[in-house]
């Protein structure tokens, strides 16, 4: 793959990170998946306490990005610190929760047989799985098989996973894909609670509309970040109206 | 190792089963069905008295590789396995819980055939029968602990199907069923003295004509370690990070 010069991720210095609190710091990353360098290197550090969006177009290195920070991808270079220890280190297991792309619960069991297995192998009991039924709406549906619920509810029940125990990274991939808008607007806004209670979200979308409800926007293409940075801070370096055309606007700037 | 991580595993592979009646089903009637065909053919002689017991050996594995198999592939597919790779969980809690599901599915599946073959077709064993079912319960365990190990290899559902030919038949041929093991050629000989197989099979022909249970008690132990070595492989190839 060509990688024009200048579209390099920006200066790190810019992206107003205090260096002693980042709850993710990726320096020099570096992912090759079938002979192919789908990172070719990213330097990263994300705040805590804040919804930060990761956003950027299907096959621009989103869920790569992100298996490196949960310590599931194989990686060829740099190093990924999550809440100041390696990525993946055992120590890491109680405080990180992830959700795939794909809702990665078991179809032939119930909602709360899920949860139960879950909640087991976190140390947590009866009290946490119905907490986080309420919080993903799906108390009076605990008992359904999973394989009879729709997608936007199955990707609920990953997302309730996700939240079992007291995780203070959550690594979301695409948690808001084919939902209504009013479960989207409620699930934000549950994101934004769990921000406000010290915990940090890093969730990727392909829509860029959703940055608006997000504390910090990662832009990403081609396997290299285009932003880091607040919302009007982008819109204010681009001088574009939305994300959309923000992005545009980085794209073009990149391949001059 | 965590067990109580280990019997929350096994715990939730048994629901998983407990929800699919039709599976249940074909693991329990299935061998009872094959054996019945045997005994039908063989009427009037005895050769289900010698045969018998070593299918009593054969079917538990090959029906509990398939379905661990299946059911690794699964987890991997769907992403379950990644996401229990990043939850407090060990390796080895999984396969080992995965071993006990399994390892009580097939207790049921071998006392339900041997109280089959032995009430219904009338086959004789000099050998005490809880050895019988000892013997089956080992294999089954046997087979899910070399689907566990077989099933880091496969990346698809065609190559997850083609384990079992790869890694069963080889050992059917020459486990001493198809030919007595002393009259094979030397190399083949040798190579079914490493075949766990080979193993279960020579436990269940000696409970088929000898009275003395303590004869199978070698094999029994070179089947467990067996177990204990494809368990160990299944953890280690279970990776944390993949491509």
């Amino acid at each position: 793959m060509k990688n024009p010069d200048g579209a390099g991720p920006p200066d790190p210095g810019e992206n107003g990170a205090s260096p002693g609190g980042a709850v993710i710091r990726i320096t020099g990353l570096r992912v090759v998946r079938g002979g192919a360098e789908v990172i070719p290197g990213v330097d990263l550090a994300v705040p805590a306490g804040q919804v930060v969006g990761l956003l950027g177009p299907s096959g621009s290195g989103k869920t790569t990005l992100m298996r490196a920070i949960v310590g599931v991808q194989v990686v060829a270079g740099g190093t990924v610190e999550v809440l100041g220890r390696p990525a993946g280190d055992a120590g890491l297991r109680h405080e990180v929760g992830y959700v795939t792309q794909a809702p990665s619960v078991y179809p032939d069991l119930t909602i709360a047989e899920n949860l139960r297995y879950f909640a087991a192998l976190l140390g947590t009991g009866a009290d946490d799985v119905a907490r986080v039924l309420d919080a993903v709406g799906l108390t009076a549906n605990a008992g359904r098989s999973v394989a009879n619920l729709s997608g936007g509810e199955k990707t609920r029940v990953s997302l309730a996973v996700a939240l079992l125990g007291t995780p203070r990274l959550l690594v979301l991939d695409e948690p808001t894909v084919g939902l209504d808008p009013v479960l989207r607007r409620d699930l934000w806004d549950l994101f934004a609670r769990f921000a406000a209670t010290g915990a940090t979200l890093l969730v990727s979308s392909h829509v860029m509309d959703e940055a608006v409800r997000c504390d910090r926007l990662l832009l990403m293409r081609d396997g290299r970040l285009l932003a880091d940075e607040t919302l009007p801070e982008l819109l204010a370096r681009t001088g574009a109206p939305d994300v959309e055309h923000a992005f545009l606007v980085l794209v073009e700037a990149g391949a001059r | 190792m965590s067990p109580r991580m280990s019997l929350a595993t096994a715990a939730r592979v048994l629901r998983q089963v407990r929800h699919d009646p039709r599976t249940i089903a074909l693991i329990m009637l299935l061998p009872c069905l094959l054996l019945g065909l045997v005994a039908w053919m063989f009427n009037g002689t005895p050769v289900l008295d010698t045969l018998g017991p070593t299918l009593l050996g054969i079917f538990p594995l090959i029906v509990m590789f398939i379905v661990t198999s299946v059911t690794m592939l699964r987890e991997r597919l769907s992403g379950t396995l990644e996401r229990l790779m990043t939850m407090p969980v060990r390796r080895g809690d999984v396969v080992v819980g995965y071993a006990l599901a399994f390892g009580l599915i097939a207790a049921v599946q071998a006392v339900v055939v041997v109280t089959f073959a032995v009430g219904v077709c009338g086959m004789n064993v000099a050998g005490p029968l809880w050895a019988v079912i000892l013997v089956g319960v080992l294999d089954a365990v046997l087979g899910t602990a070399l689907g566990l190990a077989a099933s880091a290899v496969a990346r698809t559902e065609f190559q997850a199907v083609q384990m079992m030919p790869a890694v069963i038949f080889p050992q059917l041929i020459l486990c001493g069923l198809v030919m007595p093991r002393d009259q094979m050629p030397a190399v083949l000989e040798a190579i079914s003295v490493v075949l766990p197989l080979t193993y279960g099979v020579d436990a269940m022909q000696t409970l088929a004509a000898d009275i003395d249970v303590t004869a199978i008690w070698g094999d029994v132990g070179v089947i467990a370690g067996f177990i204990v070595v494809a368990v160990a492989v299944g953890a280690t190839t279970l990776r944390r990070r993949t491509a």
